[in-house]
């Protein structure tokens, strides 16, 4: 099912219209110079935002701007939903103050010491899904590579069975890529996957283990334990969250980096330059736009936003805005300054950012120490998600 | 030159940490934190500006 056609993007955007998921970035760089905040009456009202500017003020104002819902669709969450400030996915959907909370609760679970950890797993899995391709001509770096990763890791920290990574694929497509779908469809696809972590719940109540299950079963806020719906919601979220976003990422800078062997050598040549490559590649194809709910009528920057609008907050967009960066619309593996927002910006920055940079940083690293030469086997083949997660979810490499 | 964070703007996102680790640090949360002082030796000018310029929030300042 598709939505009619755009007319014009500045006054009627879609970000599920076919020409915004083949290439985004020339509708927001016109968007930039001839209609900073764009409005469309698609989705019960929405507004997006494309200078960075913009962005961070949305991104910081949570007295104008709630988290309820972070994924525009054609209802409004009022009526379903549990109300902020918990929301259904907390922290990503909770409001000031109870979002400090229940972020503060998860952010050891992801500090830098406790990823570090996860390292050698995740380069193990790394080389066990490139090895067989060793020698091949050809790997589907999306579906034979990219996909598997996150998901394995935060299977891996739930306690969750590593095989069970293609149901949680399943979750993710429900509840991101399905935005399109009539609210009553969404909620009936909800079921299974509630059933799914009901059990894992109850598996790890009868039988407590070393894992993030078990860690947010014991947590409390306050003395108290956790509600039975955050416990889940908070479960839910780092399914969704961990595992498009960084097969995304990941995704994106194989297939920048199959197109411009310049940079593929350069890399070869400067392992260390990687990290920082890295970074660049967050930036120019930065995966994650999140939304807001206007909280009530305001004028932001001449616009009327009324109660319940929403506004798609565009991080991949502020990462292009020439305001901020040089050459913003150039892809530089070596941009010595560089202040994206890929990871969000204000208290919901990205809690996995240093397991994201983590699995990246690994991910590459072992492939390109098994493919020194690659290039896209067909760019028409390339097929790139729907939603506001953004990345190759088709991706044929030839290999050699 | 000494290196200041401003805990209420810091949200983690670790470039500091990343970039200069002779001068930031990781608390157990994930936030930046200085080391020591925050005292600029004569070899770590560049890697400070390199961690106050790529602060996605503005966090970082080089002071007197
Ligand atoms: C390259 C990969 C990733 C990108 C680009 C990314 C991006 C983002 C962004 C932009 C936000 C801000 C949301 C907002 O402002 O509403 C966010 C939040 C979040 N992300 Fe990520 N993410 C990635 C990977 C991960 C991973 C691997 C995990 C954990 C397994 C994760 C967990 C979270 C959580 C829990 C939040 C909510 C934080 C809060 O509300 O306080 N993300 N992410
Ligand atoms: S780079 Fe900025 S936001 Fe990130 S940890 Fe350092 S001071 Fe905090």
């Amino acid at each position: 099912m598709s939505n009619p056609p755009v007319e014009d993007f500045a006054t009627d955007f879609d970000h599920t219209d076919p020409r915004w998921v083949a290439d985004p970035y020339p509708i927001w760089d016109d968007l930039r110079e001839r209609c900073p905040v764009a409005h469309t009456n698609r989705y019960g009202g929405a507004w997006l935002p494309t200078r960075h500017a913009d962005v961070t003020a949305i991104a910081h104002d949570t007295d104008h701007f709630t988290s309820r819902t972070v994924v525009v669709g054609n209802g409004r969450p009022t009526e379903e939903a549990p109300p902020a400030p918990i929301g259904v996915a907390p922290p990503i959907t909770s409001d000031p103050p109870f979002h400090s909370h229940a972020r503060r609760l998860l952010q050891p679970v992801f500090a830098p010491a406790r990823v570090d950890a996860l390292e050698p797993y995740v380069r193990e899995l790394c080389g066990r899904l490139l090895d067989p391709f060793v020698g091949s001509s050809s790997i589907d770096a999306s579906l034979d590579f990219a996909e598997h990763i996150p998901v394995a890791v935060i299977s891996k920290m739930l306690g969750f069975p590593e095989e069970d990574g293609e149901i949680f694929r399943g979750f993710v497509h429900e509840i991101l890529e399905a935005v399109d779908l009539p609210q009553e469809e969404r909620f009936e696809r909800f079921a299974p996957i509630e059933e799914y972590f009901v059990a894992r719940i109850e598996e790890h109540q009868a039988d407590p283990q070393d894992d993030l299950t078990t860690f947010l079963l014991n947590a409390e806020i306050g003395g108290q334990p956790l509600a039975p719906e955050h416990v889940f919601g908070s479960m839910v979220l780092l399914i969704v969250a961990g595992i498009d976003t960084t097969w995304s990422a990941l995704g994106a800078s194989i297939w920048h980096l199959a197109q411009h062997p310049e940079d593929l050598e350069r890399l070869i040549a400067e392992p260390t330059l990687l990290p920082v490559a890295i970074e660049e590649f967050l930036r120019a194809y930065a995966p994650v736009t999140m939304a807001r709910l206007v909280i009530e009528d305001l004028d932001f920057e001449g616009c009327p936003m009324r109660k319940d609008d929403w506004v798609l907050l565009s991080f991949p967009a502020a990462n292009r805005d020439p305001e901020v960066f040089e050459d913003a619309d150039k892809v530089i593996i070596d941009r010595a300054v560089n202040r994206h927002a890929a990871f969000g910006l204000g208290i919901h920055r990205c809690l996995g950012s240093n397991l994201a940079r983590m699995e990246l940083r690994v991910a590459l690293e072992e492939w390109l120490a098994r493919f020194g030469s690659f290039t896209l086997s067909n760019p028409e083949a390339v097929e790139w998600s729907q939603g506001q997660v953004r990345g190759p979810r088709v991706l044929p490499i030839t290999l050699g | 030159m000494r290196v200041v964070i401003d805990s209420e703007k810091c949200q983690g996102h670790g470039r500091c940490f990343a970039l200069a680790p002779e001068l930031f640090e990781s608390d157990d949360l994930g936030q930046g934190l200085v080391i020591g002082d925050g005292q600029v030796a004569p070899g770590q000018a560049q890697a400070a500006h390199l961690a106050e310029q790529n602060c996605p929030e503005y966090a970082i300042s080089l002071v007197e």
